[in-house]
């Protein structure tokens, strides 16, 4: 039941405007662009591997149960990530791009 | 078929893709092999190679391990890298998900960068089209100018496309896609403009290379020009005629400095090439995958509730454990008895046989008693447990529910500063710990693997889950098979407890780091192939590890007989004489000198330890049959066992030193012998200490 409210706030956050937000804090269900990866090394090669890069379309689908990791739905594959990578994963939510059909 | 009076030409083809898309499957169906299949990311860790026959030619199938990108960031995705750009395959064979074919394109693409010998496989079309996806399979050989074929692996009749394809690209004259598919993304196909600057010193350097060279000039010019470490090396190593005069050294490093002066980095370049190729990948998949279903993911999202929900999750993954062991005991008793009784059978017609023969009475009993009884014991009390367990844990593999496990568990093990993936690894170890050491390199980190290969040995193995289920059985369970079955949860559970325990203890002393980081895929849940599975897993991983069991139970029983029956000067049998210099030491931790004695001799397989201890102390006494839960207690008990000695049995048992399989394994893998002896010292601590603490607090409490 909680977790329905916490969605419903977080929606209507959403209409507020294009302020960067960070990817960890997209609750379930919400969808964003991601704008920025500010990491490094081997760690930013993964995540483009795994088709994170700017501007690609992600949706939280889900959190494990305690919380840390969440999983993501990345270019039709669902992939977990840890709140202290996804802490360094910029994203715009707020507006529908034109590619969401496809996700 | 003209080729066939010619000789038939053989070709090395490598199977490629990204995890978990069906590459074994693939592999099986075409070679007929029985490469092991699961459905989760990194299940094929070392490349197993595969012979199949066309119409046309004979083949070399290499299957390699997934991966996401030929940037190599793990042991594993090197493996794959340096296969397709140096192995000398004449093909490569790059396996998509249709369900996902976007993420797929990329590495097609890497792949198309390096080689123009490749044809596309869109496995999975059947999942795909239940799921409303279609797939123009011919825009996109189209777009990609290479073949193109879709199939569905487990359906064989399907892979005749991909044969077919193969044979025409490699007898045929299909081969010269020579377009140089750099241009088109660099400019045409995605907008993104290349800087000049990269344009030019990749022109500089792809020159110093033939241009029918595999990987590509254009490949090699801009991977040196990244500058990754190994793959330069390797690069070197490939081509040492392109780097004999220094030239191209030097001009490498003068180049990246030119472009590093323009603010355009290692990072910078690698971004560009990764961004590059999800822009094509993205554009190829609109142009090529029909209406996609945007529920597609409702049912996952559904279960996934369930298995990875806040309060579910770990009930049901308890519960799941539990049922599983419940069908290994439960239906494990009836086949077992009957197997021992069968045994008890042999063993009294081949005693007689040596009676009448007149055969001398050692011989009887090394062949009869030694290793006749130790083989029958093990076969009838491990075969039918594991004919049930692996077939049912091969299910769980299939459907997608380990990388779930994984996910659950993360954070516990992020607290100990190790990686979730630790979970998947102790999933295989309960099937056979060697395993769980190989499984170990899908874990990127150096440091968090070998905190993943020390603590494998933590989790039964089936060698020890017999003896753990005897023992609950004769001493705590009164017939149910409930209390066994709730046993054996608790076992993992402490199994679990000792292992994030010694993880967090080595991560702050000898492994000390913090937490890498952690992507996980959770593959979509699939619906496991039931009758293959069960067919496969009882061939293939059943009677392995039996096979490995009997091999050394038979002549180990030989020569237990043996200690068991050759008396010293002093009258005492050899194994007398050595559990009673043992036994003072063993009695400090609840155990006795013979229990101690059988783990040691019980170094090769830890499947011999429960009938070493009965041959031990029924040796000169009557002999118990095997399997007959009465007379083992009976027995046990006149050699001084009570429940408490059982309790320290079974915790010595989950912890103490693996097998040497295990050990061996762990030497290879983490090619350090400190490392092997760190893999037995730290779970026969942890074992030694769980036995004194359980043998004090009984002595103190008086029981």
């Amino acid at each position: 039941m909680r977790k329905k409210e916490t969605e419903k706030t977080e929606y209507s956050e959403e209409h507020i405007g294009e302020s960067l937000r960070k990817l960890c804090s997209l609750s379930v269900g919400e969808r964003a662009t991601v704008a920025r990866l500010r990491h490094h090394g081997g760690m930013r090669r993964r995540l483009l591997d795994i088709g994170l890069s700017e501007g690609t379309e992600v949706r939280c689908v889900g959190k494990s149960p305690c919380g840390d990791p969440a999983a993501y739905l990345i270019r039709g594959a669902v992939i977990a990530i840890r709140k202290t990578d996804g802490a360094l994963i910029d994203c715009v939510c707020g507006y529908e791009t034109a590619e969401d059909g496809k996700l | 078929m003209t080729a066939d009076e010619k000789v038939r030409p053989v070709f090395t083809v490598a199977l490629a893709g990204n995890p978990n898309v069906g590459k074994s499957t693939v592999f099986n169906a075409l070679t007929g092999m029985h490469q092991h299949t699961g459905n989760w990311a990194g299940k094929t860790v070392s490349g197993a190679r595969g012979e199949f026959s066309t119409a046309k030619a004979d083949y070399v199938l290499v299957d390699l391990p997934g991966t996401y990108s030929l940037l190599a960031h793990s042991a594993e995705e090197e493996v794959a890298r340096d296969f397709i750009c140096f192995g000398g395959a004449d093909a490569a064979v790059a396996v998509c998900d249709a369900t996902c074919l976007e993420r797929n394109l990329d590495l097609v693409l890497q792949i198309r960068e390096i080689t123009p010998s490749l044809v596309v496989c869109v496995n999975l079309m059947d999942e795909a089209k239940s799921r409303g996806i279609n797939i123009d399979t011919a825009e996109l050989s189209r777009r990609l100018g290479v073949p193109v074929v879709g199939v569905t692996a487990h359906k064989k009749k399907t892979l005749r496309s991909l044969c077919d394809a193969l044979d025409t690209l490699l007898t045929g004259k299909g081969k010269s896609h020579s377009d140089n598919f750099y241009d088109q993304d660099g400019t045409a196909e995605n907008g993104s403009v290349v800087p000049a600057q990269i344009r030019d010193a990749v022109g500089e350097i792809s020159g110093f290379f033939r241009s029918d060279v595999i990987p590509s000039p254009d490949w090699l010019a801009r991977r040196l020009l990244e500058g990754d470490e190994s793959l330069t090396r390797s690069i070197k190593e490939n081509f040492p005629d392109s780097f004999a005069d220094g030239r191209l050294e030097k001009i490498c490093v003068e180049s990246r400095k030119k472009l590093a002066d323009l603010g355009i980095g290692r990072s910078e370049l690698e971004d560009a090439s990764a961004t590059a190729h999800l822009r094509t990948a993205s554009s190829l998949a609109s142009a090529v995958v029909g209406t996609q279903d945007d529920d597609k993911c409702g049912r996952d999202r559904k279960i996934d509730r369930i298995l990875t929900g806040k309060v579910t999750a770990f009930p049901v993954m308890l519960l799941l454990l539990a049922l599983i062991f419940w069908l290994s005991v439960e239906g494990a008793n009836y086949p077992s008895e009957l197997l021992s009784r069968g045994f008890g059978w042999i063993c009294g017609v081949l005693g007689n046989m040596f009676d009448r023969l007149g055969a001398p009475l050692w011989l009887r009993g090394v062949v009869v008693d030694g290793a006749v009884r130790v083989l029958g014991w093990v076969i009838s009390v491990m075969l039918p447990p594991m004919a049930i367990f692996f077939p049912l844990f091969t299910l769980l593999e299939d459907s997608g529910y380990l990388p779930r496990i994984a996910y659950n568990l993360d954070r516990p093990f992020c607290c100990c500063r190790a990686c979730g993936k630790q979970a998947l690894t102790m999933c295989m170890g309960l099937g056979c710990n060697a395993v769980g050491v190989t499984g170990c390199r899908i874990i990127d980190s150096e440091r968090e693997r070998k905190l993943a290969v020390l603590t494998n040995s933590f989790m039964p193995c089936n060698g020890r889950f017999p003896t753990m289920i005897a023992l609950v059985g004769i001493f705590f369970a009164g017939g149910s098979t409930v209390i066994p079955v709730l046993s054996l949860v608790a076992v993992i559970v402490v199994g679990v407890g000792f292992t994030l325990l010694s993880t967090k203890i080595l991560s702050s002393t000898l492994l000390r780091g913090e937490p890498s980081s952690f992507t996980l895929e959770l593959p979509p849940y699939r619906k496991p192939q039931i009758g293959r599975v069960i067919v496969r897993s009882v061939l293939d991983r059943t009677l392995f590890v039996l096979g490995r069991a009997a091999a050394v139970a038979a002549p180990a029983g030989v020569i237990i007989w043996i200690a068991a029956n050759v008396t010293l000067g002093n009258g005492l049998t050899v194994l007398a004489a050595v559990s009673d210099f043992l036994d003072p030491a063993a009695r400090i931790f609840g155990i006795d000198g013979v229990i101690l004695t059988a783990f040691i001799l019980g170094l090769p397989a830890n499947e011999i330890v429960l009938p070493i201890i009965l041959m031990a102390y029924s040796c000169g006494g009557s002999l118990v049959e095997m399997g007959e839960l009465a007379g083992m207690r009976t027995l046990l008990e006149a050699n001084g066992w009570t429940g408490v000695t059982a309790i320290c049995v079974i915790l010595f048992s989950l912890m103490h030193w693996p097998c040497s399989t295990t050990l061996l394994t762990v030497k290879k893998e983490t090619d350090s012998r400190k490392m092997m002896l760190l893999a037995a010292v730290i779970p026969t601590a942890a074992g030694l200490a769980a036995c004194f603490l359980v043998n004090a607090a009984a002595y103190l409490f008086g029981i």
